[in-house]
């Protein structure tokens, strides 16, 4: 059955509700039948009045109370109306929900899930439009999962109110709407796919059934679709064979499947749709740089914002985003001019 | 004394059944309290201890006035300067000491000194005003579960100046949070005196969210002590929360060895001093005796945290690491 990642998401956390009355939601606008800004809340508040809690407009407010619910036993799912706002609730997350377990002696936890919908391609302008994710990354004691559209954006949330650890959980909104691809018996349509172990696997799609290629694409959430559609194209238009490597857990990250897949394609690529500079991008590179320099065949290549805010006219929003088109002009580049075995004609 | 096996038992339990009057009872805390304070600052100008304290020597009265009222399960959350908040909670001064130390027998292993502490239901941080909500949350939850607990948080009139403070006065009022507000107004925010830091009034911050709220001008425990037993029973049997403000005064620096105050401003204060107050009231005799014996618990609690062993840095790991 088709579905879209707002469904998924949607369903998981009315099933969670249903099965476990420790499940809180806590967020701006989030009664019926508004059900939240982006409705992956909708109906939870008709069907568990007491759990689904509307806020003020106090994001380190709200942060800070779901964080004392899960202090004491109580599974809260936040929503930042936008991720944008997350900044409002950065001491909470940093000085207080990330330290509480170690800085307690692991005397608490706090199962915490702060779910924010970042990213932009809807022309909202320079402060609804961010991924602020990379902010966020590295943080001791937070961890940070990204949803995408393939396997199931549901069961990836499931498993984020079931960690103990607290968790940002970044969704993308233009993906809202995207159909789930389902992964099944290791392919996902033409692609061959292997996934890593553990609540947030890795995946990594082939299109060369793993037997080589001629570059790595690393990508996660929003862009990770935007890597598979590039890869799609590049093999179609160019015959060039590119792995897209997709993590969920982008802190702490698991390197293991983007130095295996670059020690098959010698190149490599790391997309965000956020600005680069000390971004995601550049802990993927430094990460596999000291893991498997040797392999690297040229530099690696970051695909990243454009180091501005994010223009609300629709040329500007575009031309600052990273797209399929930047995707493959870094693939394009690694490769370099002259590869024989796999050009064209 | 590092036994740790035995059931905690909550302030108002150890309270109802100590021995003595109530002067007498509060005198006790007060002075393992302020001896507490002496012998720290001392271990710091000594080089003992390094990094950071800030003692509430001229507060005590707030911490045995309020915290005597609290139930075993009843939740505080604290701020950096928490020493006598958990002395008057949990009478565990070997287990704080160690922890400001940094020895591995400290309460939270050394990791969290000073400012960050957890025992039991006793939670405390270092950073202003943010440990406001979390402890409305839990007070929040507490009411989910059904538990009858009620939450007690401790700020200054410094932290008024954080936003999320009134975040959070805002939703424990909406939701009916069972929370006490505890306001230490002591006059300074380290450095800064209280008239160019904070406008308008401090209880008609709590009243502007329809919080009950209450003010104390007092140095004096029994007079504390009074004025909060209505106000936890309030809290208790309304399940609403309430701000009580006390109008106190910090009699040593706001850390180590920052204090720029008027000295004549800080030795008017001194008359009004809790502990002496306190003493006034006891029996010379009886006064010296329960000194004596808070002297004797201090030098064993001192040192046996000295004996203990810092935490080896092999221990650390990532905690964010699920394997």
């Amino acid at each position: 059955m088709t579905s879209t990642v707002l469904r998924s998401l949607n369903q998981a956390l009315h099933s969670m509700m249903e099965e476990d009355d420790r499940v809180y939601m806590v967020g701006e606008d989030l009664l019926d039948p508004y059900g939240g800004a982006f409705k992956v809340t909708r109906g939870l508040s008709m069907a568990f009045p007491d759990r689904v809690w509307t806020t003020p407009i106090s994001e380190a407010g709200f942060v800070g109370v779901a964080t004392g619910m899960a202090l004491r036993g109580l599974r809260p799912v936040v929503e930042i109306m936008f991720g944008d706002f997350l900044t409002l609730a950065c001491d909470q997350l940093v000085n207080h929900a990330a330290k509480f377990s170690w800085m307690y002696a692991e005397k608490v936890e706090v199962p915490l899930v702060v779910r924010a919908p970042m990213g932009g391609r809807r022309g909202y302008g320079p402060t609804h439009s961010q991924s602020l994710e990379k902010h966020f990354l590295g943080v001791p004691g937070l961890a940070v999962v990204a949803v995408d559209p393939f396997g199931s954006p549901g069961d990836l949330l499931r498993q984020a109110v079931a960690d103990r650890r607290p968790l940002l959980f970044v969704e993308n909104k233009v993906m809202y709407a995207r159909r789930v691809r389902a992964v099944q018996a290791g392919r996902m349509g033409a692609f061959s796919v292997r996934e890593t172990a553990g609540p947030y696997p890795t995946l990594t799609l082939s299109l060369g059934e793993f037997l080589g290629g001629d570059a790595t694409v690393v990508a996660y959430g929003g862009m990770a679709e935007l890597a598979v559609e590039a890869a799609e194209e590049l093999l179609i238009e160019e015959e060039r064979v590119v792995e897209v490597v997709i993590p969920r857990q982008l802190h702490p990250l698991d390197v293991e499947p983007v130095v295996e897949s670059v020690g098959r394609t010698g190149r490599l690529v790391v997309c965000e749709e956020g600005s680069g500079a000390a971004g995601f991008g550049a802990e993927v590179v430094a990460a596999v740089s000291g893991r498997a320099l040797e392999a690297l065949q040229a530099a690696p290549r970051r695909v990243a914002a454009l180091p501005v805010p994010i223009g609300n006219a629709p040329t500007l929003e575009a031309a600052t985003l990273p797209g399929t088109g930047e995707i493959s002009s870094a693939v394009r580049a690694v490769i370099g001019p002259a590869r024989p075995l796999y050009s064209i004609g | 004394m590092d036994g740790g096996s035995s059931e905690f038992v909550g302030p108002r339990q150890r309270w109802l059944a100590s021995e003595g009057s109530t002067a007498e009872r509060l005198y006790g805390q007060m002075w393992l309290i302020r001896e507490f304070e002496e012998r720290l600052l001392s271990l710091f100008e000594e080089g003992v201890l390094t990094g950071t304290t800030h003692a509430c020597i001229g507060q005590e009265a707030d911490c045995v006035g309020v915290i005597n009222h609290l139930e075993t399960g009843d939740v505080i959350f604290s701020n950096h300067r928490c020493h006598g908040h958990f002395l008057a909670y949990a009478d565990r001064p070997e287990w704080l000491a160690a922890e400001i130390m940094g020895r591995g027998a400290g309460l939270v292993g050394g990791r969290g000194g000073s400012q960050h502490i957890c025992y039991e239901d006793f939670f405390s941080n270092g950073v202003q005003g943010g440990i406001v909500p979390v402890a409305t949350g839990i007070a929040m939850a507490e009411k989910a579960r059904g538990t009858g607990r009620i939450v007690c948080v401790f700020l200054g009139d410094g932290t008024l100046g954080q936003g999320v403070v009134y975040e959070a006065l805002n939703m424990a009022s909406l939701w009916s949070a069972p929370i006490l507000f505890v306001v230490e107004d002591n006059r300074w925010a380290q450095s800064t005196p209280v008239e160019k830091e904070l406008s308008g009034s401090m209880v008609a911050r709590g009243e502007a969210f329809g919080v009950a709220s209450s003010e104390i001008t007092s140095t004096d425990a029994e007079e504390i002590y009074g004025h909060f037993e209505g106000i936890v029973a309030a809290v208790r049997k309304t399940g609403r929360p309430h701000l009580g403000v006390i109008h106190t005064y910090r009699l040593c620096h706001h850390s180590k060895s920052d204090d720029m105050r008027p000295e004549e401003e800080v030795e008017a204060r001194r008359a009004l001093d809790p502990v002496p107050l306190l003493r006034s009231r006891l029996d010379e005799e009886r006064a010296s005796a329960i000194e004596a014996a808070v002297q004797k618990r201090l030098e064993e609690a001192f040192s046996w945290a000295l004996d203990q062993p810092h935490p080896a840095a092999e221990t650390l790991r990532d905690p964010l690491s699920t394997s």
